[in-house]
């Protein structure tokens, strides 16, 4: 058939030459392409002691952020949860108290939250969907673990440490 | 030493050629037959023909029967595909055995003991003597023996090549 | 013979031993580490500084696993195959000269196990035995592709060998001898044989590669088509000894090439060194020479094998009875005709 967009190459193959047929020529120049990397940098990171730089808009394991006087941002709204496409997000919410204005930033807060790190596909939806801009993904990659019930990171893994004094 | 080797070694061969009439696995008998070839290599390094010994060595254990075991393990060796014998077979094959049996026995009977062997030049198994004797007194019978080596091996590759030309 | 002789031997025979053993264990380690660095990797580096210690990690990892002995196999045989492997891998280690005689006080000691005048036809001879590993070994496991890889490793090691014996016929219408010892001290200094076999050398190299299934002719292990080959079924140690077994072929075909063709423990200006340092250290620098040309042989095998793709099977028998067949009667005929020539005139 004829070809249309004029892009069609017919590959001939024709019978290898007495060059090709006796492989030495081929070979010699392999080994010198293969002897030529010997010398040359390795791509290799060890990672657990060297970790590779990541890109700035990487997402890695979420951490829920504190403001400027150091309360927790989260008003646990659930908006996150909804619009996590994974329903990895899960949360209970309760009713701030006088004596806690200093540890909760809005009146409502979560008392347990939790992202199940085995759903979680880091799409960051939920960070675009967060109204208080209190879920960043900004962290290193998820550590590997034994059991599925140590995927599941509470509020004491996800908050951030309290701002130093 | 040497004589208490040479019976050690004799018995093993006995057994061994033994062992490969009675094994029962086709494979077993051709790794027997193996073993048989390597006691008479011991047995050629015993006379002091270490150049027999080798060639023995490579051509039988390593080459020969690497061969046989090749086509034995491409059979496929079932009690159905042995075909059954008939009754008439197993009489003529009695019989020609005993026949062979009373020939060798007679004519061992009729060869008398010979004296010890004493090797009057001891390199005569090395490589060089040998290859001196091939060349020069023998050397119509060791050229005639090649050429029949080569007509056998033609004689090989027209079989091989039989059915290829008939299609073509 | 003496005590002392017999002495003597024994040592020779366990330090031979134990060096192959240790030089295998540690292909294994520079295998991966060569084919890292020509990958732009870096290879095993955990165990011990540049994980040198990966060889023993990996053998107590053989060690350790279960033991599978499939049902339908043939259990003796099963056991026999890879001993039968490592067995004509190191017995080959006995002809070779490892060094010109060393003498430690007035004794003076031949780093040679046994110099029998047939060295060259022992070694050949082994060779051709070690195939009988795999093939006992496929068969045993009564697995297809076992099956299949142990009539390839016989298909291809008996049409090598054939082109490898025509290779050394070459060489031994040059030297006269079939002793490995005398093939050796005819290349003192740098009358190295690869100057004037340098197609037998190439023929012999190429047989090697075949003869001790290492890639581009790995055919009976070719995991695309043949799973594991013939050590599909094996498992633990009896795995580690087939692997083990390639290695110590290896490096004895290494040292073998190095003997035959590259001088073995010559170098150039040996009798300098032999001049100023006297009878039991000048040797020992030959012994060291001699393992260089070994390492950089087995370097070479693996460079070569992190460079070529597989043969097909079509091409390696081409290859073996259509081109170094042909190549290698000719070779013969050519020395032949040139040391008639020399020796007219």
């Amino acid at each position: 058939m004829e070809s249309l967009s004029n892009k069609k190459k017919v590959l001939e193959q024709k019978p290898l030459t007495l060059g090709e047929r006796l492989y030495l020529p081929a070979i010699t120049k392999g080994l010198s392409i293969t002897i030529s990397h010997l010398f040359k940098k390795s791509a290799t990171v060890r990672y657990p002691e060297v970790e590779r730089e990541f890109s700035t808009n990487y997402r890695g394991l979420h951490s829920l952020k504190r403001d400027e006087e150091g309360r927790e941002r989260c008003t646990a709204c659930g908006l996150c949860a909804l619009s996590c496409p994974a329903e990895a997000i899960t949360m209970i919410a309760a009713e701030r108290k006088p004596e806690e204005k200093h540890l909760y930033r809005e009146e409502k807060y979560a008392a347990t939250y939790e992202i199940n790190m085995l759903r979680c596909i880091f799409c960051g939806l939920c960070e675009e969907a967060c109204p208080k801009e209190a879920i960043y993904l900004d962290g290193p990659i998820v550590p590997s673990d034994y059991l599925r019930k140590d995927f599941i990171y509470g509020k004491d893994k996800l908050v951030e440490k309290p701002l130093e004094k | 030493m040497s004589t208490q080797v040479f019976y050690f070694v004799a018995t093993l061969s006995i057994l061994f050629s033994l062992m490969v009439i009675f094994a029962k696995n086709p494979i077993h008998s051709v790794l027997y037959l193996i073993l048989t070839f390597f006691t008479f290599t011991v047995h050629y390094v015993l006379l002091n023909a270490q150049f027999l010994a080798v060639v023995n060595f490579i051509v039988y254990m390593g080459a020969i029967m690497v061969l046989f075991l090749f086509v034995l393990m491409l059979l496929n060796l079932n009690k159905e595909t042995e075909p059954a014998k008939s009754p008439l077979v197993k009489i003529a094959a009695a019989i020609a055995g005993g026949c062979l049996i009373v020939t060798l026995i007679g004519s061992f009977k009729a060869v008398s003991i010979s004296n010890p062997l004493s090797l009057k030049n001891p390199g005569l198994g090395l490589v060089e003597n040998l290859g001196k004797e091939l060349f020069g007194p023998f050397l119509l019978p060791f050229e005639l023996s090649s050429l029949l080596l080569l007509a056998a091996m033609v004689g090989a590759v027209i079989l091989a090549k039989k059915d290829h030309t008939e299609e073509a | 013979m003496d005590a002392a002789f017999v002495i003597e031997k024994f040592i020779l025979v366990a330090v031979i031993f134990g060096v192959s053993l240790l030089i295998a264990m540690y292909s294994t380690y520079a295998e991966r580490k060569v084919a890292a660095f020509l990958q732009d990797r870096l290879g095993p580096d955990r165990a011990g500084p540049f994980g040198i210690l990966q060889p023993l990690a990996d053998g107590v990892k053989m060690f350790m696993k279960e033991e599978i002995v499939p049902a339908t196999s043939n259990k003796w045989l099963f056991m026999v195959g890879p001993g039968l492997a490592m067995l004509t891998a190191c017995i080959a280690s006995a002809v070779i000269p490892w060094g010109s005689p060393i003498a430690i006080g007035d004794r003076v000691i031949p780093l040679q196990v046994t110099d029998i005048n047939v060295g060259v036809l022992y070694i050949f001879g082994v060779v051709s035995l070690g195939v009988y590993g795999v093939m006992i070994g496929g068969w045993a496991s009564n697995n297809k592709y076992s099956l299949l890889s142990a009539i390839r490793a016989a298909s291809q090691n008996i049409s090598y060998e054939i082109a490898m014996g025509l290779s050394i016929i070459a060489l031994l219408l040059m030297t006269n001898t079939l002793s490995l010892k005398e093939i050796v001290e005819q290349q003192h200094g740098w009358h190295w044989n690869v100057l004037y076999q340098p197609v037998g050398f190439l023929i012999f190299m190429i047989c090697a590669f075949a003869e001790t299934n290492r890639a581009p002719f790995d055919l009976p292990e070719c995991e695309t088509e043949l799973i594991g080959g013939y050590h599909t079924e094996y498992s633990s140690m009896k795995l580690g000894f087939y692997l083990f077994a390639e290695y110590i072929n290896m490096f004895i075909s290494s040292a073998v090439m190095a003997t035959l063709y590259w001088g073995g423990y010559n170098y150039p200006g040996m009798d300098y060194v032999a001049a100023h340092l006297g009878a039991t250290w000048a040797p020992l620098i030959g012994t060291g020479v001699f393992f260089l040309k070994i390492f950089a042989f087995i370097f070479f095998f693996m460079w070569v094998r992190w460079t070529i793709p597989r043969f097909r099977y079509d091409q390696l028998m081409n290859l073996g009875w259509k081109a170094l067949i042909p190549l290698a009667i000719a070779n013969i005929i050519v020395t032949g005709v040139v040391i008639a020539i020399i020796e007219k005139f």
